[in-house]
């Protein structure tokens, strides 16, 4: 399933093209029941303290509607415990208060919004078009190809994943990616990219 | 080029490259134009942006004046200005140079046109993404409070404004305006369908102002300089200074600012250095990846500006500019963006649904060299077919890449298809099917 193309400033070939929107995970997909099983929390570390109350509070203050206090309550949640689970998302709910479904709709909407655990360090890198045209599925590739994983997966350790970013803003500094939901490293190259992952530990 | 001044990255100004800190923007005269602007009456500041001519940034080109002209004003409901700095069409990173840069510029702006509009809450949706300049954002906007521009009775002016900045979490479809006000709310990012417009039913059902960051940041240059000079700015169609964020196969890309209408290939060469490794282009899409993709050639002697754009071909959107040089492969780049549309599409339409999905699907047949010839035919098809037919212009933005590129770089596309097509080739999968194969 090889591409051919005369494009010199990348040799990152698009294979998924076909493959739908499941992106390129290389994890087995399992249904929604069977995926919950597989990432349950302990309901009893999942609790807000009365700052964090009041911190949930003050969001919903902002708005004429409780309900728009979601997303900042959601991103609170995030950074307390790491990902979202459905216990943090029922927590949102029942802190705002509004009813659960619509939590977990709009946790299951946003890509930022983790579902499952993530690695000590996510990668999200950049393939969209002027990150591609400046190289960005190499950058990809590589991480694909040296820790063996795909779109949204982790490694086994936990200390990595990776992620397909649609353009994130930066394509004037591409190839670019967002490390754990906030800094920017702009300007990639592979060596730049080697040196991150040195710095932190992760090279292979 | 080099007699210009800027009035919206006004970075420059201040030794430290940017003007976040309060006392620098005041220092050169920040907030001095709220004062005149309060000076007036609202029904003025209208007619004045009106005069000016100025026409949103965000990707449609509205009149600015018009669409606040437009605000409902029933009795007893409040209204409602979204700052819209979603920011996610590949190839625009502008409105992120306004949030580093000179953040307070915009906040003045918000306050005008609050004034302006009678409008006493302001929201600043900022995509997820940008948290770092999310974070630079809220201290500038802590620093207005503080100072006493925002909130009650602002500089005794008997006004109050609050403005909130809220946090989106990765989703293309938030910028579009009733994605946004559904994500504001609280919902997932569902466009809805118009009418009624959000100048009457917008955010929790009252009359609501969406406008770009960068159209809001140019509120203050309207009122300093007045209507008249400003709308000498420029190209008299699409008057102002102007952010154009270049990207792609260039030396030196990144966001410029320069009056409208400014020359393509002048800002290709002049200010983003020319083409990396001095080759040619064979591509440019002018306004971010929705719009469509022109050859080099009609790129001659083509401004910036709605009106020459137009003879282009194209659309000017959101001014970022992607260069694809000679050696780049037309069908990977726009399937790339195919993937991006069926990635973003919200699924509540069904031709946008399936159709981008399809679309992504067909490209990579192509990109497989599986495709045929009349593969090229049925993607003209599907366009066709979604092209407005759904509720919001998500599903347009996602054909024209495709209708465009094929219409402008036809043989780019058979290059990929395998050997000629024989006919007739129409019953090959009914058969298939048929036979139970
Ligand atoms: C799919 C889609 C995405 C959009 N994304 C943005 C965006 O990120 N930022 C923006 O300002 N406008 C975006 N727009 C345009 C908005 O709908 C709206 O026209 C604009 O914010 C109005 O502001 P303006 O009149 O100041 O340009 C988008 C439109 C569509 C259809
Ligand atoms: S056109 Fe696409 S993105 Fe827009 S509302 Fe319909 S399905 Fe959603
Ligand atoms: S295309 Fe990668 S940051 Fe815009």
């Amino acid at each position: 399933m090889s591409v051919t193309n005369g494009n010199g400033h990348h040799n990152g070939k698009q294979q998924r093209f076909a493959e739908g929107s499941h992106g390129d995970s290389l994890e087995p997909s399992t249904g929604v029941q069977a995926f919950h099983a597989l990432h349950a929390e302990d309901p009893s570390k999942i609790f807000f303290t009365e700052a964090d109350k009041q911190k949930i509070a003050e969001f919903v203050s902002r708005y004429p509607a409780k309900e728009s206090a979601v997303m900042r309550a959601l991103w609170y949640a995030q950074e307390k415990f790491g990902w979202l689970s459905i216990e943090a998302m029922n927590l949102v709910a029942d802190t705002i208060p509004m009813p659960r479904a619509d939590v977990q709709g709009v946790a299951s909407f946003y890509t930022m919004y983790w579902k499952k655990p993530m690695g000590k360090t996510h990668l999200a890198i950049c393939t969209n078009i002027s990150c591609m045209l400046c190289g960005g599925y190499d950058l990809y590739n590589y991480i694909k190809k040296t820790y063996h994983i795909g779109n949204g997966d982790v490694t086994p350790d936990g200390l990595l994943s990776l992620e397909e970013a649609e353009c994130l803003g930066s394509c004037g500094t591409a190839p670019a990616m967002q490390v754990n939901n906030y800094e920017y490293v702009e300007n990639l190259t592979l060596d730049k990219l080697k040196a991150f992952l040195k710095e932190r530990g992760l090279e292979r | 080029m080099t007699d210009y001044k800027p009035m919206i990255l006004k970075g420059y100004l201040s030794p430290k490259g940017h003007l976040r800190d309060i006392a620098d923007y005041e220092a050169h005269g920040g907030y001095q134009t709220l004062k005149k602007a309060f000076a007036m009456k609202p029904d003025d500041i209208v007619s004045e942006v009106k005069k000016s001519g100025l026409k949103g940034r965000g990707g449609a080109g509205f009149p600015t004046g018009l669409k606040w002209s437009f605000l409902a004003k029933p009795e007893g409901k409040p209204r409602y200005l979204l700052i819209n700095g979603d920011e996610s069409e590949p190839g625009t990173f502008k409105d992120r140079q306004i949030f580093e840069q000179n953040p307070h510029q915009l906040i003045e702006g918000a306050i005008i046109s609050s004034y302006a509009c009678g409008i006493n809450a302001c929201y600043l949706y900022i995509r997820g993404e940008y948290a770092k300049w999310i974070e630079m954002v809220e201290k500038a906007v802590d620093e207005a409070y503080a100072k006493g521009y925002l909130g009650e009775n602002i500089l005794g002016s008997g006004f109050n404004l609050k403005l909130v900045v809220h946090k989106g979490a990765g989703a293309y479809i938030c910028g579009e305006e009733t994605g946004l006000i559904s994500s504001i709310e609280g919902k997932r990012a569902y466009p809805r369908l118009k009418p009624p417009f959000p100048a009457v039913v917008g955010a929790w059902g009252c009359p609501t102002i969406i406008n770009n960051v960068e159209t809001i940041t140019n509120i203050p240059i309207i009122i300093d300089i007045g209507a008249e000079a400003y709308a000498k700015i420029g190209a008299p169609d699409h008057p102002g200074p102007m952010l154009f964020g270049i990207s792609g196969h260039v030396n030196k890309p990144g966001v410029y600012e320069a009056p409208s209408g400014t020359l393509i290939l002048d800002l290709i060469y002049k200010y983003a250095g020319g083409v990396r490794g001095g080759k040619k282009i064979k591509a440019i899409i002018p306004g971010g990846a929705s719009m469509p993709i022109i050859r080099a050639e009609a790129a001659e002697g083509i401004g910036m500006n709605a009106e020459s754009l137009k003879k282009a071909g194209t659309l000017i959107g959101t001014a970022g500019i992607i260069v694809m040089d000679e050696d780049t492969d037309i069908v990977e780049a726009i399937g790339r963006l195919a993937h991006f549309y069926h990635h973003e599409s919200c699924g509540q339409c069904t031709p946008c649904r399936e159709g981008t999905g399809w679309v992504e699907n067909i490209y990579g047949k192509f990109l497989r060299n599986e495709a045929e010839k009349r593969d090229i035919d049925l993607l003209l098809s599907i366009c066709s077919q979604v092209e407005g037919r759904t509720i919001c212009a998500l599903a347009d933005g996602a054909m024209w890449p495709v209708r465009h590129s094929i219409t402008r770089f036809r043989e780019e596309y058979e290059k990929h298809c395998k050997a000629p097509d024989s006919l007739p080739h129409e019953w090959k999968y009914v058969n298939k099917a048929a036979s139970g194969v």
